[in-house]
């Protein structure tokens, strides 16, 4: 009588732990399945040409790019924009690109924008979220440093004024004095 | 017999449940809104202090009423006493 109560008992145990494994895979299944897609430090950058970018793009192959991901509405995008102006300034002629694509789903917030602080770097905009959707970024500014073989070697989230800059700073200079790819 | 039927459906139904779950977490249904979404957030009709003194006669009326002076952003008691 005892050895059948245990025998019972062992079964279900064994019904149980088949059922908690297979919960767990099915968990883990959905959650590898739900997984976003996003460009973090050491993937390739998305190709800007072919992102359908509003706007005119500069040449970028070959050049250290700083993608800037900003927002009429964002406060801290507002606070960067004279720091990436002096970037654009002091690194151009060393092969700094800085590129800052707006998310702005309204136009006239956009052009408002760009009219009063009137940029001395390339600005476009993403209309329909395709890129930011595609690189699926984390906060609002994010930077993105791209090395000249197109690979994302910094990222930076949100702006937090000379701190970024100095880290910035540092992270471009380094890339500068890379060697630029053989063709 | 019975059990050896059972067991199997017991199983498919449980882990018809654990996907109904996932796709539950999963689905589009759910409110997530993207940092570049953000838009409407961040207007300025949504920030419920946008109105100081609004705020300020708010605050006056209800610790007043509940006797609770400091109790939300001052320190000390809230007995009302400081």
């Amino acid at each position: 009588m005892a050895a059948a109560r245990n025998d019972i008992l062992k079964a279900g145990a064994g019904n149980r732990r088949d059922y908690i494994t297979f919960a767990l895979f099915v968990l883990f299944l959905g959650l590898v399945v739900s997984a976003p897609a996003e460009t973090r430090v050491g993937d390739a950058f998305p190709a800007l040409e072919s992102a359908g970018l509003e706007g005119r793009l500069p040449e970028t192959a070959g050049r250290v790019v700083l993608v800037d991901f900003w927002a009429s509405w964002c406060a801290p995008c507002r606070v960067s924009f004279p720091h990436y102006a002096k970037l654009h300034a002091d690194c151009t002629s060393r092969g700094l690109v800085v590129v800052a694509i707006s998310v702005d789903e309204d136009p006239a917030a956009y052009a408002a924008f760009v009219k009063k602080l009137n940029p001395p770097f390339a600005v476009l905009r993403d209309r329909d979220h395709t890129l930011v959707r595609q690189v699926d970024v984390p906060a609002m500014p994010t930077c993105f440093l791209i090395a000249r073989d197109g690979h994302v070697r910094a990222l930076y989230q949100g702006f937090h004024g000379n701190e970024t800059d100095r880290a910035l700073r540092e992270e471009i200079e380094k890339l500068l004095a890379a060697s630029p790819p053989s063709p | 017999m019975k059990n050896s039927l059972l067991r199997p459906v017991a199983i498919a139904l449980t882990g018809l449940l654990c996907l109904l779950a996932c796709s539950g977490c999963t689905s589009s249904n759910l409110a997530r809104v993207k940092p570049w979404e953000r838009t409407a957030l961040a207007d300025y009709t949504m920030n419920p202090g946008r109105d100081p003194l609004a705020t300020t006669a708010a605050e006056h009326v209800y610790f007043s009423r509940e006797a609770s002076a400091g109790g939300r952003a001052v320190g000390g008691s809230g007995c009302g006493c400081n």
